[in-house]
């Protein structure tokens, strides 16, 4: 009874509406990058041209795109590391036995996550002010000297990681969380009969057991922190001299505020191409590793962050 | 004695981290309600010597936010409902009926996950734009009409209803809109209403989409009417923090009182059970 007929009609919807509206874009965008598309073809088309791999020359030969690549791998490399940590040190303390009220402070520690990250980057702009911000207030207690965090090109890509840690590190801390949980007790009692103090069973027990949740914890993250935008939207529009300028940020400038489609296509793509040789890596990384098989059902959540 | 000792370490461990993460939310709330001038005065208050409900009464009435709050709502519905049923209908249909090409289907579009939205935006700008739906409602809706990552959740929990029950419907004569209407959205309740928590929270945080393709002050989402806000009154603290509050709040008692599909549609408990 199960035949072709009702199936088509179910899919039909979804798969139309992905189809037009997102593998069409995908397609377009690679030819897109391939054209002088600006605002003078918005005007007539007449005016559109087949550059060829113009654009991409002319990116490795944009200061502009090598400071945003350089700002972006910089909030990646230092961010998602630190966001990690925090993740980890936060879901060993949830995951503490005779801890009670853990569901309390799990909801604490996941609230930031929720939050609309533009209203949170309002709020922390304000945490960040040099005279009236309650970040160098509470700094002055330890003795530092006021620190311009936003208007500072050293400081201000920190001050966006920071705000990203905090924005960020419950997400990771749920899956860790339950990365711990399905390390079987019996492993830990074993090890204390054998004598392994809590610092030798963390570093030969728990962090290889979580290696497969790391692998995955890592490249959800990094993808979506390479997709940095609404902070430095917000927060500092890309300055102080080009300081938190990200690809996006930059993609959205040149595409959607001088019209330059084109070549915020070829942008955009170099985004997907660093995006896709993670996630080649990542897979090369768990090839071995059964637990998160492509079926385990966890891969796109990182379409939530973000 | 040992074990009493650092149960309280990690008690304090958790009273600090929560206090950190609690801070700037509350100092948000705070400030909101503080008389204007008073979150940059010297002294730096944590808390209002007078609690007054002005710049939320100022965002309603002197800037019509309730304009913007209203498109924050109406969209974020929209999506969640129609991609709710767009995706179940393909998720169900790829857990359980038979057909050529399905797997092939499935693995295709579980590779296309990895494309990041910001691929397509610039020609779904044009298309939207040549279709006469910039700046309107439908630039939003029609994109997130469905979505691969919600047919996936739906397909990996609609695995394991039996056929046997499927089967037992058909026998009885009931057609497959019917099966699917009174058999199988029951049956997937718990990932519906996590996938429709996720939609919604997606749909009303969202910020770099909704900026491009609604150019109009009266047809923004809140996100966007924020950022905008931020030009003129950067002075504003107050008001300001009143802005993110009624930007933030929607969600956060969204999620509150619906954390646990939330949370165990993360941990991938949703597939289970």
């Amino acid at each position: 009874m199960r035949t072709a007929a009702p199936a088509f009609w179910f899919l039909a919807p979804a798969l139309t509406i992905i189809a037009v509206f997102f593998f069409v874009p995908v397609l377009a965008s690679a030819l897109l990058s391939l054209t002088d598309f600006d605002i003078y073809t918005i005007a007539s088309r007449a005016n559109l041209r087949l550059v060829g791999q113009g654009n991409y020359v002319r990116l490795l030969h944009d200061p502009l795109f090598w400071t945003a690549l350089k700002n972006t791998a910089y909030f990646v490399v230092i961010g998602g590391p630190l966001s990690i940590a925090a993740s980890l040190g936060a879901a060993l303390l949830l995951s503490a036995k005779l801890v009670r009220f853990k569901t309390v402070f799990r909801t604490i520690f996941f609230l930031p996550v929720v939050t609309t990250l533009v209203a949170v980057a309002v709020v922390w702009r304000y945490i960040y002010h040099p005279r009236f911000g309650l970040l160098n207030y509470g700094l002055s207690f330890l003795g530092f000297e006021p620190v311009d965090w936003l208007g500072d090109p050293r400081f201000a890509m920190p001050a966006i990681i920071l705000m990203a840690v905090w924005k960020n590190f419950g997400f990771n801390m749920v899956i860790f969380v339950a990365g711990l949980q399905s390390i079987p007790e019996r492993l830990y009692e074993a090890a204390s009969i054998d004598g392994a103090t809590a610092g030798q069973q963390f570093r030969h027990l728990t962090l290889p057991m979580l290696a497969p949740t790391f692998v995955f914890v890592a490249l959800i993250t990094m993808i979506g922190y390479f997709q940095l935008f609404a902070e430095p939207y917000v927060m500092t529009q890309g300055g102080p001299s080009h300081s938190t300028l990200s690809i996006v940020l930059l993609m959205y400038q040149q595409g959607f505020r001088w019209w330059n489609m084109g070549y915020a296509a070829a942008l955009a793509l170099v985004l997907f191409a660093i995006i896709l040789a993670l996630s080649l890596l990542s897979m090369r990384l768990r090839s071995g590793d059964a637990a998160t098989a492509p079926d385990s059902g966890r891969a796109p959540v990182s379409k939530v962050v973000r | 004695m040992k074990r009493v000792g650092s149960a309280m370490v990690v008690y304090l461990a958790l009273a600090a981290g929560a206090a950190l993460t609690l801070v700037p939310l509350i100092w948000m709330v705070s400030a909101s309600l503080m008389p204007a001038g008073e979150a940059t005065a010297a002294g730096h208050r944590l808390f209002p010597s007078v609690v007054t409900l002005d710049h939320y009464r100022d965002l309603f009435r002197r800037l019509h936010l309730a304009r913007q709050l209203w498109n924050s709502a109406l969209l974020a519905a929209a999506v969640t409902l129609i991609s709710l049923l767009f995706n179940s209908l393909a998720g169900y249909a790829l857990a359980k009926f038979r057909f050529r090409g399905r797997d092939r289907l499935f693995r295709l579009l579980l590779a296309a996950l990895v494309i990041p939205g910001q691929v397509t935006m610039l020609p779904l700008f044009l298309m939207l734009k040549w279709m006469g739906c910039i700046n309107s409602y439908w630039g939003v809706i029609i994109p997130g009409m469905a979505s691969i990552f919600g047919i996936f959740l739906i397909r990996q929990y609609a695995l394991s209803i039996p056929d046997s029950l499927l089967d037992a419907a058909r026998i009885d004569g009931a057609n497959e809109l019917r099966i699917y209407r009174s058999l199988v959205l029951p049956a997937c309740k718990p990932i519906l209403v996590t996938l429709a928590i996720f939609t919604f929270m997606g749909t009303w945080n969202d910020f770099l989409w909704p900026l491009i393709v609604l150019t109009d002050g009266d047809m923004y989402t809140l996100p966007l009417a924020l950022a905008n806000l931020l030009g003129e009154h950067v002075q504003d603290t107050e008001l300001m923090m009143a802005g993110s509050v009624l930007t933030v709040l929607p969600v956060v008692i969204v999620f509150v009182a619906l954390q646990r599909y939330y949370i165990e549609g993360i941990m991938g408990g949703s597939v289970k059970e």
